[in-house]
């Protein structure tokens, strides 16, 4: 039952993630959603193999504590407007991503399990994830929120890896920590460079060049 | 063998890095150029079928990929010092060992047999040229590199979810690790449809945004606009390159699995909408490098379109990849050598480029000529026989808008490409001291020279190993099958 919880609580943290009008809000469900995530395998029983856990752990340390940490620095360093400035008002974004959801689940319904795999919910969860992945990344402007996206969109996947973590370690485990590493050092740096190129994160100032 | 060629450029990135004299560091570029494509032909020469259980190795498709992007590599190279001289403002530690690295990078994914590994290697690849993009560090820059990595990063996340999906049709078809390509194609069948369906959408759409196909290609325009052109032949031709071959094993699973009608269809879409979206953009288009961005975007269409038709035009899609990249190469640079030349690469600045820098502007007069398909260029042999294959199984209704829209880009390009070349340089513009020299027309002319070479003869070994890979494209295991050429 508990996988069955923080799947619910996840997918509660999607709506929750597209509702919000501040950044330091938007960031902390995404931590909070990380670190649900990051506990998921050991709630599905999975803790008897030790590099399942050393994943679990990495997860949970880099989506609770170095994230967290690297966007406390950013956001204090650039003094924003701590509104998430959406091109996409926020009863509309709460509508889409309702939709997108809904669309999962009958996506979901299309792709048939692995006769005896007692996660049902876990393949819609993870593309309502994604879903709203995707939703935060083309409609909110700040570059900082873009992260957010991306590491929604990336909690998406992981979710969905966790069906196949036992039976192919290598490929979960490689594709998802190298994913997390892009997301955040590398778009930490380019975040860096955008603050003091413009003394704001805002990618407004990013749109210069066009046809 | 397997080994050296992706370690070599890799140690020579750490040596690049480490090296603080500028002129050095910029010759550590060719000489590495040159000791991969030896490496890679020396491999490719005493090349053997490889064993089925083999993680790492050249197969033909992987080696002709290699192959080109070594090539297109030492181009690239050896028209570096020249091009890093001219800018002795910026460093280019960063520019070089990203360079290197991407070479290393690109022949760990020429040679990956798991598709696990292949997409890390497009991930690794995608991290070390957005320093490239970043070189000319200004606001545009800065700009192109965001988009370049947001963009990147998504359609490279889909991709692995892509892998992932693939990897449970495999789960549910009883088949475990590990999924080396050979395995999954010998055991397609028993693949589970939906989700091996769902896993190639997912990574043509993934790789497609790598690849720069509409309209997932919004980062292109924007990336190779303001990277110098040195970078923007590698991008065009290189990590292209590289997106297209971890799909075109992907495919392979796909057709293997008797999926492949399926999976054609939508890369023919792919492939028309990214032509005609291209032709839309080139209209009017004032930018010389954003219209090479665009031309760019044309010719992945026309790669995607040709796996689609399948057959000869497949085969011909193979080859087509390295007339783009040959003939990309020569416009990227020689309108680098122009934008030098002119401090701009507008079109009301750049005008008269043939009396200003003539060899330059030959090159990239010549060059348009042969990436619109002019006979006898290599881009010409590709386009006419994707048609033709188009036509001659039956797609008549794709295969003639294929030409009109090859047509309509002749004409959209031409525009530009006119009045860039010809016409009186204005005279208001400030003269830079660039002047056309050996040192930076002279790769352009061997990237030319090659690619009308292609366009007339293909040395037997190259056609035999192009008709491996054409076949091992469709899902036919290249490995196991008569080993030697």
């Amino acid at each position: 039952m508990l996988p069955d919880l923080l799947i619910a609580l996840t997918m509660l943290s999607n709506f929750s993630l597209v509702a919000t009008s501040r950044v330091a809000k938007a960031i902390q469900f995404a931590v909070l959603q990380g670190v649900l995530l990051g506990l998921m395998p050991l709630a599905m029983g999975l803790g008897r193999h030790f590099h399942i856990v050393l994943l679990a752990v990495a997860a949970v340390t880099v989506k609770g504590w170095l994230i967290p940490f690297l966007f406390r620095r950013a956001l204090k360093q650039v003094q924003i407007k701590r509104e998430v400035d959406p091109t996409v008002g926020y009863t509309v974004s709460l509508m889409l991503c309702a939709l997108g959801t809904g669309l999962s689940l009958l996506l979901a319904h299309n792709l048939p399990l692995k006769p005896g795999t007692e996660y049902v919910l876990m393949v819609p969860a993870s593309l309502a994830t994604l879903f709203t992945g995707f939703l935060l990344l083309v409609s909110r402007r700040k570059a900082l929120m873009q992260v957010v996206g991306y590491l929604v969109l990336e909690n998406g996947i992981y979710l969905f890896g966790l069906l196949l973590v036992e039976d192919m370690p290598a490929l979960v485990e490689a594709g998802i920590l190298l994913d997390l590493f892009v997301g955040i050092f590398v778009m930490g740096i380019v975040i860096n460079h955008i603050r003091v190129a413009f003394d704001s994160t805002d990618t407004r100032h990013l749109a210069e060049l066009k046809d | 063998m397997a080994w050296l060629l992706i370690l070599v450029p890799l140690l020579a990135a750490a040596l690049a890095f480490a090296v603080s004299s500028p002129a050095l560091r910029a010759w550590i570029l060719p000489a590495v150029g040159v000791l991969h494509l030896g490496i890679l032909l020396l491999a490719l020469a005493g090349w053997r079928a490889l064993p089925a259980t083999a993680w790492f190795g050249l197969d033909a498709l992987g080696g002709w990929v290699l192959l080109v992007i070594s090539l297109l590599f030492c181009i690239c190279a050896f028209y570096a010092p020249a091009y890093l001289a001219l800018r002795p403002d910026r460093d280019h530690r960063v520019l070089s060992t990203c360079l290197l690295g991407f070479l290393g990078l690109a022949s760990l994914l020429a040679q990956a047999r798991h598709p696990g590994i292949a997409w890390v290697a497009m991930e690794t690849t995608t991290l070390v040229t957005a320093p490239l993009i970043y070189f000319n560090q200004n606001r545009r820059s800065l700009e192109a590199t965001w988009k370049y990595l947001v963009i990147g990063s998504v359609g490279i996340a889909l991709a692995l979810l892509g892998t992932l999906f693939i990897a449970y049709a495999a789960h549910m078809g009883g088949l475990e690790e590990p999924l080396r390509y050979t395995r999954l194609v010998e055991n397609a069948s028993l693949l589970s449809r939906p989700w091996l369906r769902a896993g190639f959408v997912l990574t043509l759409v993934g790789y497609g945004t790598k690849m720069g196909l509409a309209p997932l290609h919004t980062w292109k325009p924007d990336a190779y606009g303001e990277t110098p052109g040195l970078v923007g032949a590698l991008l065009a031709g290189g990590v292209t390159s590289c997106a297209f071959l971890a799909l075109l094993r992907i495919y392979g699973v796909v057709a293997a699995a008797g999926e492949g009608a399926f999976a054609r269809e939508l890369l023919v879409a792919f492939g028309m909408l990214s032509m005609a979206w291209a032709l839309v953009f080139m209209i009017r288009q004032s930018d010389i490098k954003r219209m090479l961005a665009y031309s760019s975007v044309e010719h992945m269409g026309i790669l995607v379109f040709g796996i689609g038709i399948g057959g000869l035009a497949a085969k011909f899609a193979l080859f087509h990849l390295a007339a783009n990249a040959l003939v990309k190469s020569v416009l990227f640079l020689s309108a680098g050598n122009i934008h030098r030349s002119y401090a701009s690469k507008q079109l009301p600045f750049v005008t008269g480029a043939l009396r200003r820098t003539p060899v330059s502007g030959w090159l990239f007069f010549l060059a348009f000529l042969a990436i619109t398909g002019m006979p006898p260029f290599a881009p010409f042999l590709s386009e006419f026989s994707i048609a033709s294959g188009a036509l001659g199984t039956g797609h008549l209704a794709s295969g003639a808008a294929f030409l009109v829209l090859l047509g309509g880009i002749f004409l959209a390009m031409s525009e530009t490409v006119v009045k860039v070349v010809f016409g009186t340089p204005s005279a208001q513009r400030v003269r830079t001291p660039y002047k056309d020299a050996p040192a930076t027309t002279a790769p352009l002319i061997v990237a030319l020279g090659l690619a009308l070479v292609l366009g007339i003869w293909l040395p037997r070994p190259l056609q035999a190993m192009l008709d491996q890979a054409g076949a091992s494209v469709d899902g036919v295991p290249s490995i196991g099958r008569e080993a030697r050429r």
